[in-house]
């Protein structure tokens, strides 16, 4: 009989535990646990115990070098594993490039099925109920799931994680990744940084993005300049990357980067579901529009209805005023 | 010449107006609107466009559009799930095969769920690679660029393989005339599960709820005679509000 809750944490690029294996614990916590974590990756095992303050109740670690750089082949056949031995009626990942990639694959090896970017969840008796926004944000569907275990990625920083607590005791499990690396099929030739300079997006506490409305890619010196007196960084709508005026890394949306500063300043975005995707959970949305129509708005806590080119400096020089005041 | 399969969905234009936006919340379907067209999603037509690229680098002269079409009828008018299809799609591949190439979108831009293209790589057992920003084929092999979070990576797979593709490869092309008028002419082959031999597949998600989410904002607009006292007021707005 499949139960409690297993879940895949993830390590960060720099080896730290990736925020969302928290918030994925604490979600399984709620859900009714126990919950086991999972953590796949080179060089993870002094992350177990965080995970354990972190509200799992065990930790499987499987610490591998070929798991080092995330490939689908590699870490198919010990998430596999894992999840088999375990039997949970609960799997949760989270909606990151791991989890986007690896979620469906494992779903079809265990002949089950996911819903990707889940939003809110819970137990409806032994059922898990699923939400997770579509069409580019506009509706939200609640799906429940036919096969074992029940699966859901979850959208990074949509749910929150329980207080961590240092003493919390856990179990902690080694195990072999047992992957052959011939049988990894492909190959990375290389990977490149796409260098975002200054405050990281994803940790900002005051985001300044820009869209089409901005006119061309010079309109991002004014929202650089904003976002440095802020102490913010600065984000973009997709059309604006899709066009090449802002750096892909910026993209904030639905096929971009999810952000919850405490403050969202949109200058020229006129608010397209796929834009406010990413910034659903901000609560102050400051939006500075010529058309007083947009979309935006409607989202909006603060809204400037004029030519950004006017508002903008005259708001930086008043905001750097009021800081050093 | 790689033999490429590029996937395509129907969906209602995501650029329907916000306004128009509506869900039968009963029968859990978007209502369509009237005298808006159906389109095909956009994700997949880079799909499209990014096999054209490869046809263009492999032999230039052909490179005027796909050369074949298959329609397969029934399952997606009966409400298959994202699985259901993905068996549908995969037993329709088995049929068209040998091929190097399946390319998809990463996700429809109606339901965004985002597994088809990885389900159909595990139900044919061979590799994929997803989230694509630009994808080549040489000596029977892709190397594929990822998008990754802060960054990109190069992977080479063997073929056949399936790449899923991201808005980062660029707009596709846009159609001549001539070419609309060549393809109207191109005969789109409707198949049915019958042919492909296979009955209709088990759904593995049941669509509970569907409904437009409440956001309840109060919009404070800021006014001003100019600009600047606009600029000015909402600085001062945002620091009593204790934001900046």
């Amino acid at each position: 009989m499949p139960s409690g809750v297993l879940v895949f944490g993830e390590a960060t690029e720099d080896a730290k535990l990736n925020p969302v294996t928290a918030e994925l614990i604490a979600t399984g916590t709620r859900l009714g646990g126990p919950v086991t974590c999972a953590i796949l990756g080179s060089g993870v095992e002094p992350l177990a115990q965080e995970c354990i303050a972190a509200g799992a109740g065990k930790v499987i670690v499987c610490d591998d070098p070929l798991l080092a750089n995330y490939q689908g082949d590699a870490y198919l056949p010990p998430a596999e594993g894992i999840t088999r031995e375990a039997d949970p009626a609960v799997l949760l990942l989270g909606q990151t490039m791991i989890g986007r990639d690896l979620a469906p694959r494992l779903a079809q090896r265990l002949g089950t099925a996911v819903a990707m970017d889940c939003v809110a969840l819970s137990m409806e008796g032994d059922k898990l109920l699923a939400e997770r926004p579509c069409y580019g944000g506009s509706a939200r569907a609640r799906y429940t799931i036919n096969g074992s275990p029940q699966m859901a990625t979850v959208r990074a920083k949509s749910q929150e994680p329980l207080e961590a607590d240092p003493s919390r005791q856990g179990e902690i499990v080694k195990q072999a990744a047992g992957v052959d690396a011939g049988a990894v099929r492909t190959k990375i030739l290389e990977r490149r940084k796409e260098k975002a300079e200054g405050v990281r997006l994803e940790d900002a506490k005051v985001v300044v993005s820009g869209g089409r409305g901005l006119g061309g890619p010079e309109g991002f010196k004014p929202l650089e300049e904003l976002a440095d007196v802020l102490g913010g960084a600065v984000g973009a709508s997709r059309a604006v990357c899709d066009l090449g005026w802002y750096p892909v890394a910026h993209q904030v949306g639905l096929t971009g980067k999810v952000v919850t500063p405490d403050l969202y300043i949109a200058v020229g975005i006129s608010g397209a579901s796929q834009h406010m995707a990413g910034i659903s959970s901000v609560k102050n949305i400051v939006a500075i529009n010529k058309d007083g129509d947009a979309s935006i708005f409607k989202s909006s806590r603060f809204a400037v209805v004029g030519d950004w080119k006017d508002i903008v400096p005259a708001f930086t020089d008043e905001a750097r005023k009021l800081k050093a005041g | 010449m790689p033999h490429i399969i590029c996937l395509a969905k129907q969906v209602p234009d995501p650029e329907t107006p916000a306004s128009q936006f509506k869900v039968d919340e009963a029968a859990k379907k978007v209502l369509p609107v009237p005298g808006i067209q159906p389109v095909p999603s956009q994700f997949d037509t880079i799909g499209v466009e990014a096999a054209l690229r490869i046809k263009d680098q492999v032999k230039p002269c052909l490179a005027m559009g796909a050369d074949e079409g298959i329609h397969i009828n029934g399952p997606a008018a009966n409400g298959a799930d994202h699985w259901a299809t993905a068996e549908v799609l995969a037993a329709a591949i088995q049929k068209v095969a040998p091929f190097d190439l399946i390319i998809a979108g990463r996700q429809a831009v109606d339901w965004d769920m985002g597994v088809v293209g990885s389900t159909i790589a595990e139900i044919l057992g061979i590799p994929v690679v997803t989230i694509a920003k630009e994808v080549k084929y040489a000596d029977g092999k892709v190397t594929v660029e990822r998008v990754l979070l802060d960054g990109f990576e190069t992977v080479e797979s063997p073929t056949p393989c399936v790449v899923t593709v991201s808005n980062e490869l660029g707009e596709p092309r846009y159609p001549q005339l001539r070419q609309i008028m060549l393809a109207a002419k191109k005969e789109v082959k409707p198949w049915t599960l019958a042919d492909l031999g296979i009955s209709a597949p088990q759904n593995r998600v049941n669509l509970e709820a569907l409904f437009v989410p409440e956001t309840k904002v109060e919009t404070e607009f800021i006014d001003g005679d100019s600009p600047q006292e606009k600029a000015v007021k909402l600085a001062q707005r945002l620091r009593e509000a204790k934001l900046i």
